[in-house]
């Protein structure tokens, strides 16, 4: 492990060059920074909870350097690499339906509602 | 293996140099070069979409007219409520790759550090200049947000900065660049080797290197040839020639030098001078100086490729050009628009390569077909990070041209 730095506080160093802005409040885009580095956690989190699930499958039983170490073979790759791209699609939901609705716009449904309650 | 999915970062081919990913940082680069994929294709048709649908009419209805420039579709479109957020997630996943990348690197730099030196203490593959200074356009802003660019560094003398371009080049081009990330080389290698069959190149320069992962693959191929990578970043070249070591590759140097400046190498030198996905990160300024001394160093019959994204040019959707000019506005690019924007040849054939002389190619990668499927493209393709390049090549005239022919008797 790396003495006499501060390898956390620097791995977090901000590249030089102003960033843009993205949305009008600050706040959303801080919100989307933390958003979808909690996705990222929870996408490692899972992969985990997979690797432990495969050990004890294979062997019955786990060590930390079993799961450090945990290669998959081709097989589990594209198992994890699929299960992986359904967890993306999930999380993206509304952003994937948004750009269907660009694609195949609806009128809003209180178009609907008044036309439907017409005698 | 799934024919459209980039295979788990814990497949990939590995060198001695390469720092090692723990189980969840290997997992999160996982994640990455998926999402990575799904922001380019599954969403990222969205961006056209938007555009079409409402940017482009509201556009009309204000000016009565067409955008005439990308300048002016970038503008438009980042008022658009979907294009902005693309435009922040996609930030995000660059900046979530450096940070991830830095603490795989960072937590054990200690032991990258000292493999390096010994890598660099025994090869004799290395060979740095301290008077070389870096220019601006390396060091005005840090290159696709990576902190540091890739001239910084934590403390003198350290790899961090190449080691964390090594250690998550993957999950940038969603796994499109191969095992070791050297699509782009194995890819211009296979060019030369199918277009100029039997060519025994005896001196190949590959100008701005990085971490020499495009120039290894020369070497390895050419092992007859002398293959000399220059760059201004010492801590890149730290790391690319303890990696080039580390691969066993022998007849590979690693010199600090820049582009701009050739002076230690002779007129005539070189068979091939190489720059790859190089000339986006100079200037407008410096661009026709290094052309120049390209032509200067390169044997006559000699050959200058660049491998480069496709160049805009007249017949390039306006549309297109906004959405491939993402990277200089939004991933610290700050002079891809603008080199993507000039008419290469002619500022080619200023230096010295005659219309006549040269050529433009399309190059794919193609990287160990058993581990990964070909890199999307169409709507797919990732625009700044696809591994479908065009090659900007030139054959240096056998015999001077009439104009430096009357200088030189002037």
């Amino acid at each position: 492990m790396t003495q006499g730095l501060d390898w956390i506080a620097r791995s977090g160093a901000r590249a030089k060059g102003g960033r843009p802005a993205f949305f009008d409040e600050m706040a959303v885009d801080r919100l989307y920074s933390l958003a979808l580095s909690l996705t990222a956690e929870l996408a490692a989190t899972r992969e985990r909870l997979d690797t432990v699930e495969r050990l004890l499958e294979a062997q019955g039983s786990i060590s930390r350097d079993a799961i450090e170490n945990f290669m998959p073979d081709s097989e589990a790759g594209e198992e994890r690499g699929i299960a992986m791209r359904a967890y993306i699609a999930r999380v993206m939901r509304g952003f994937q339906q948004e750009v269907e609705a660009m694609e195949n716009p609806d009128p809003p449904v209180t178009d609907w509602v008044e036309r439907l309650s017409r005698g | 293996m799934n024919d459209t999915l980039p295979p788990p970062y814990t497949a990939l081919q590995r060198h001695p140099m390469m720092p090692e990913a723990c189980h969840d940082e290997a997992a999160r680069f996982n994640f990455l070069t998926l999402f990575n994929r799904y922001l380019a294709g599954d969403i990222g048709r969205g961006n056209r979409i938007a555009y079409e649908t409402r940017v482009l009419p509201a556009f009309r209805d204000i000016h009565r007219r067409d955008p005439e420039t990308r300048e002016e579709i970038r503008l438009a479109m980042n008022q658009d409520p979907f294009h902005r957020v693309w435009s922040a997630l996609k930030r995000n996943s660059m900046e979530m790759r450096q940070q991830n990348g830095r603490q795989i690197v960072l937590r054990q730099i200690d032991e990258l550090d000292a493999r390096a030196r010994a890598f660099n203490e025994t090869s004799g593959l290395l060979e740095l200049d301290p008077s070389i200074e870096q220019p601006v356009y390396a060091a005005c802003v840090d290159i696709h947000c990576q902190p540091g660019g890739y001239h910084g560094g934590e403390r003198p003398y350290d790899v961090t900065v190449g080691a964390n371009y090594d250690v998550g080049l993957f999950a940038t081009t969603g796994g499109a660049l191969g095992s070791l990330n050297d699509g782009g080389g194995q890819a211009v290698v296979a060019w030369v080797k199918a277009n100029r069959p039997n060519w025994h190149p005896e001196r190949i320069l590959d100008v701005g290197c990085t971490v020499g992962h495009n120039a290894v693959p020369f070497a390895q191929h050419f092992p007859d040839a002398e293959v000399i990578a220059i760059d201004t970043a010492a801590a890149s070249l730290r790391y690319g020639a303890a990696r080039a070591a580390g691969l066993g590759a022998k007849n590979i140097r690693f010199v600090q030098a820049s582009g701009e400046d050739l002076s230690r190498f002779p007129d005539d030198h070189f068979d091939w001078v190489q720059t790859t996905m190089f000339l986006h990160e100079l200037s407008a300024e410096s661009m026709p100086r290094i052309l120049a001394e390209c032509r200067r160093v390169l044997k006559p019959g000699g050959l200058l490729l660049h491998v480069e994204q496709p160049q805009y040019g007249p017949d390039m959707p306006l549309y297109e050009q906004f959405i491939r000019d993402w990277d200089a506005y939004n991933n610290n690019e700050p002079f891809w628009s603008a080199m993507h924007g000039i008419d290469l040849k002619a500022i080619m054939e200023e230096a010295g390569f005659p219309i006549d002389h040269q050529f433009v190619t399309g190059v794919r990668a193609v990287p160990d077909k058993s581990l990964f499927p070909a890199s999307p493209d169409g709507e797919e393709e990732d625009y700044g990070r696809a591994a479908i390049w065009n090659a900007y090549g030139a054959w240096k005239p056998q015999t001077a041209s009439r104009v430096a022919a009357k200088e030189v008797s002037a």
